[in-house]
């Protein structure tokens, strides 16, 4: 079973995002959403434990939660996908649970 | 109804936001349902347990009781992250006894903490169904 | 897909509730089933009609009132949590004594044992919160 996980706030102001990638297991989905997208943005003190995490699991942002932040897709980790919200429903529809990290 | 797996992930410490006590409460619901019902306690989620809370000076109701009577509801399984413990400076001494009786085993006294690593609790999760965050 | 999502926050402090409704229209959009929304700690007060937000903003309420009227979902408030938090429908005002009710349309009040129903029921268990 696979599962989607969910991480909704900054890796600056919450453990959420690092406490998710420590808990989950190779194969698994992270789909980062509202302030949770500044966890895919590179060149901050988090990429690097982005990038190695994805080794294990695939990395998704929501594209509209990054544009109403001003952050530029150009500027995201090479390798997380941008998806909108139907991208979202779609990989709700691939993985069998969801798990938030709130 | 079919019988799912369900986890109810606490993060949160108690007290200082609701969420530790909501938490508890759609446990004890849930309880009534017959589903395969498990607990994760990680980060600050882990001092929900802690043993010795006393609340009188804050003037908020200890909740930490409720914790006791999982055990009754047949709620068996609370898995507390050793990882979050030992950042904390806990061992499972500083935890609450929390124990269920086995009627299989002549209802000899069991614990329901199971103190899991990083990995161990990341493979209890991916068998879950669903999962509640609090 | 049949889904059922718990909202875990109140209109405007967090995005929790946004996010919900936009992963709603979403779904329905690609042909899914919302089964139930479910309302919990303060999400609660996403169900309450006397909110008045500025005219040149989303209305939070009226979105999911017109959302759950237009592809009948089924929009259930925790008791327990709007008891807290003074969310009441015109039976529970009654029970209680309490001289008027403020529950928007498209919700109902119900148990705690109506998220679990839905975790059982659903294919896909989605939890937007802080």
């Amino acid at each position: 079973m696979s599962t989607l996980h969910t991480v909704n706030k900054s890796p600056f102001e919450r453990d959420s995002l690092a406490t998710c990638i420590r808990l989950s297991t190779k194969g698994c989905a992270i789909l980062l959403i509202e302030d949770g997208v500044f966890g895919a943005m590179s060149g901050t003190d988090h990429s690097d434990m982005v990038s190695a995490a994805m080794k294990d699991a695939s990395f998704y942002v929501l594209g509209p939660d990054l544009a109403a932040r001003g952050m530029s897709e150009d500027r995201v980790i090479d390798g997380i996908q941008v998806v909108d919200y139907s991208g979202f429903v779609d990989l709700t529809t691939k993985h069998d649970t969801c798990q938030a990290w709130l | 109804m079919s019988t799912k797996k369900f986890m109810f992930l606490n993060r949160k410490a108690p007290y200082g936001t609701v969420y530790a006590l909501e938490s508890l409460e759609v446990v004890l619901i849930g309880a009534a349902f017959e589903q395969d019902v498990s607990l994760a306690f990680v980060g600050d989620g882990v001092y929900q347990i802690t043993k010795g809370q006393s609340t009188d000076g804050i003037g908020m109701k200890n909740f930490s009781p409720t914790f006791k009577a999982l055990g009754d509801y047949e709620i068996t399984k609370l898995y507390v992250e050793k990882e979050s413990l030992e950042a904390r400076g806990l061992t499972l001494d500083d935890l609450m006894e929390l124990t269920w009786e086995d009627e299989d085993d002549d209802w000899a006294e069991k614990p329901s903490i199971r103190l899991v690593s990083s990995e161990e609790l990341a493979a209890v999760f991916d068998e879950q169904d669903v999962v509640l965050s609090f | 897909m049949k889904y059922c999502i718990m909202v875990n926050e109140g209109p405007y402090t967090h995005q929790a509730s946004d996010t919900a409704l936009q992963f709603c229209k979403a779904a329905l959009n690609a042909g899914h089933e919302i089964f139930r929304v479910f309302f919990y700690h303060d999400g609660v007060n996403n169900g309450t009609r006397y909110t008045v937000p500025p005219q040149d903003d989303r209305n939070i309420q009226q979105e999911w009132s017109k959302l759950a009227e237009a592809h009948d979902i089924d929009m259930v408030i925790c008791i327990a949590a709007a008891q807290r938090r003074g969310i009441m429908d015109a039976d529970e005002a009654k029970r209680q004594g309490i001289d008027g009710d403020n529950i928007a349309p498209g919700f109902r009040i119900s148990g705690l044992g109506q998220l679990i129903e839905g975790g059982i029921i659903a294919d896909r268990q989605l939890v937007f919160g802080d």
